[in-house]
C-alpha cells in the first residue's frame, strides 16, 4: 500500500523470493542476463560505453566513426498482404565488401526482418530477435505477434542506447491483426506505418513509391513497385546497388518473390521508357 | 521540429499535438500520436529525443497504473506532474539521462482542471497555458494576448485554432495535422483532428 511505500518497509516474505535464492537464476524471459545477479553490462568497472565512444562520433577527436546506413530498404501495406524490397550492396567504406548480400531475415514462416546501418549489429541483434521469437512460440504456444517482435527489438535497441548501435530495420509480419509494419531504429525509435523506407537511399525510394502507390494495387503492380523505387534508388544512390530481392508477405506467409540484378532492370526500364515515347 | 500546446479552462484542459515522425529530412509517418495516457484523466504529452520520449512516457504510463492497481484509487494530476519529473530528475544525473519535454494534463474532482510544464532539466511549472517546440516561439504571445481564465470549451478551440493558423503561416516546416483532446471531469475526449484544410 502508499503508506508502506513511504515507510520504505521490505517485507521480504513476498514477492521477492518464492523459490528461495534460486529464483534469481532463472530465465525471467532475457535470456541475454546469463544469470548474473543484476542486469546491467558485462563490462570492467569504471568503463563507460557511452562516454568511451562520444569524442569518436560527436566530439573533437581527429580519427571519428563515422557509421553510414549504406543500403536501401522499403517495404509498404497494400491489400493483399506487404511487400518487401532491399538491395544487396555491401559496402565498407568506398569498397564493395559484396554484391550479393542477404539483408532480409527470414525470422519464421510469418516474420521477416530488414537489415540496413552496420551489417553486424544487424544480423546479431536480428537473430536474438529470432531466438526470443522461438522461444514465446515454445512457451506461449501461439506464434509472436509483430508488435511485440518488434518492441523486443525496440527495447534491446534502447539497453544500447547510446553506444554506437547502427541499425535500421523493418519488421514485417502477419498475424491476427493482419499484415504488420514496424519500423525499428538504432536510438529507439519505433513505428507502425503503412509504408517505410530505410538506408541512404531511402529518399529516393520515397519518391518513387509515394508517386505510384495506391492501396488497391494488384500483386504484380506492387512488386513491379517496389522493384523500380529499389532501382531508382540504385541509380542515384551510390552506396545501393546489385541485385533487388523481394519478398511478398501473405496471409499464409511470406514468399520470396524475384531477385533482379540492377543492371538488367536499367536496360530493360529504358527500353520501356524509349517504346512509350515511340 | 515538434510542437505541443495545452490550455486549461474552467473545468477542462484542451491540450494538442503535431501529427509527424521525422527522421532527419524525412517524415516517416504522418498521423503519429505524441499524446500518452497515464489514467482516465491524465494525458501527458511527450517529445524529443527518438527512443527516450516513447521509453519514458511508457515508463510513467506503467507506473502510474501501477499504483493505482497495488492501492486501489489513482494517482491525482499534481501528484503524477511531481513523479514524473522526480524521475526524469533521478535520471538526469546518470548514464542516461532522457531528452524530453513534456506537458501533462489532468482533470481532478478536488482540484479542477491542471496543466503542467515539464522539460528535458526536470524543471516542473502549473501554468494556465503552455507549449512546447519552436513553435512556441511563434504561439506563446498569442496565448498570452488573447487568454481568459474563464475560457468555454469553443472559446479554447478558437485559440487553439489561432495558434495552429500561425503555426502554419509562419513556422517554416510543415505541420499538417494536429490531434486535439480535451480532458474533463467525465475523463479525456477526443476531437476531431485539425488539418490544414480546416485552418
Amino acid at each position: 500500500m502508499a503508506l508502506v511505500d513511504v515507510c520504505g518497509f521490505q517485507d521480504w516474505n513476498q514477492e521477492e523470493f518464492p523459490l528461495g535464492i534460486r529464483k534469481r537464476f532463472l530465465d525471467k524471459g532475457h535470456d541475454f542476463t546469463f544469470g548474473v545477479r543484476n542486469r546491467e553490462l558485462s563490462v570492467p568497472l569504471g568503463l563507460d560505453p557511452v562516454e568511451f565512444l562520444k569524442p569518436y562520433s560527436e566530439g573533437e577527436e581527429a580519427v571519428r566513426i563515422n557509421l553510414q546506413h549504406g543500403t536501401t530498404t522499403l517495404a509498404f501495406k497494400f491489400e493483399h498482404g506487404v511487400i518487401v524490397a532491399v538491395d544487396s550492396r555491401a559496402s565498407a567504406g568506398n569498397y564493395l565488401a559484396s554484391v550479393d548480400a542477404n539483408k532480409v531475415i527470414e525470422i519464421n514462416p510469418y516474420l521477416l526482418g530488414t537489415m540496413s546501418g552496420s551489417a553486424a549489429d544487424c544480423q546479431y541483434w536480428e537473430r536474438l530477435l529470432a531466438k526470443q521469437c522461438r522461444l514465446y512460440k515454445l512457451r506461449n504456444k501461439q506464434r509472436i505477434s509483430v508488435s511485440a517482435a518488434s518492441k523486443l527489438l525496440s527495447n534491446m535497441m534502447c539497453e544500447y542506447r547510446g553506444m554506437g548501435l547502427s541499425m535500421g530495420s523493418m519488421i514485417c509480419g502477419w498475424d491476427k491483426k493482419g499484415p504488420g509494419l514496424y519500423y525499428v531504429d538504432d536510438n529507439g525509435t519505433r513505428l507502425s506505418g503503412n509504408m517505410f523506407s530505410t538506408g541512404c537511399g531511402n529518399c529516393y525510394a520515397y519518391g518513387v513509391v509515394d508517386s505510384g502507390y495506391r492501396y488497391d494495387l494488384g500483386v504484380e503492380d506492387a512488386c513491379d513497385l517496389a522493384r523500380r523505387a529499389i532501382y531508382h534508388a540504385t541509380h542515384r544512390d551510390a552506396y545501393t546497388g546489385g541485385f533487388v530481392n523481394m519478398y511478398h508477405m501473405r496471409e499464409d506467409g511470406w514468399i520470396k518473390v524475384s531477385k533482379d540484378n540492377v543492371g538488367e532492370l536499367h536496360y530493360k526500364y529504358a527500353a520501356e521508357k524509349q517504346n512509350l515515347a515511340q | 521540429m515538434e510542437y505541443l500546446i495545452g490550455i486549461q479552462g474552467t473545468d477542462f484542459v484542451l491540450v494538442s499535438s503535431d501529427t509527424v515522425a521525422a527522421s532527419s529530412i524525412v517524415a516517416m509517418k504522418h498521423d503519429y500520436d505524441k499524446m500518452f495516457k497515464l489514467s482516465e484523466k491524465i494525458m501527458l504529452l511527450c517529445v524529443g529525443e527518438a527512443g527516450d520520449t516513447v521509453q519514458f512516457a511508457e515508463y510513467i504510463q506503467k507506473n502510474v497504473q501501477l499504483y493505482k492497481m497495488r492501492n486501489g484509487y489513482e494517482l491525482s494530476p499534481t501528484a503524477a506532474a511531481n513523479f514524473t519529473r522526480k524521475n526524469l530528475a533521478e535520471y538526469l544525473r546518470s548514464r542516461t539521462p532522457y531528452h524530453v519535454n513534456m506537458l501533462l494534463a489532468g482533470c481532478d474532482e478536488h482540484e479542477g482542471p491542471a496543466l503542467y510544464y515539464m522539460d528535458y532539466l526536470a524543471a516542473l511549472a502549473k501554468a494556465p497555458f503552455a507549449a512546447h517546440g519552436y513553435g512556441a516561439f511563434l504561439t506563446l504571445s498569442i496565448l498570452d494576448r488573447y487568454y481568459k481564465p474563464d475560457l468555454t470549451r469553443e472559446e479554447a478551440v478558437e485559440l487553439l485554432k489561432k495558434c495552429l493558423q500561425e503555426i502554419q503561416k509562419r513556422f517554416i516546416l510543415n505541420l499538417p495535422s494536429f490531434t486535439v483532446r480535451i480532458i474533463d471531469n467525465n475523463g479525456v475526449h477526443d476531437m476531431e483532428q485539425i488539418s490544414v484544410a480546416d485552418l
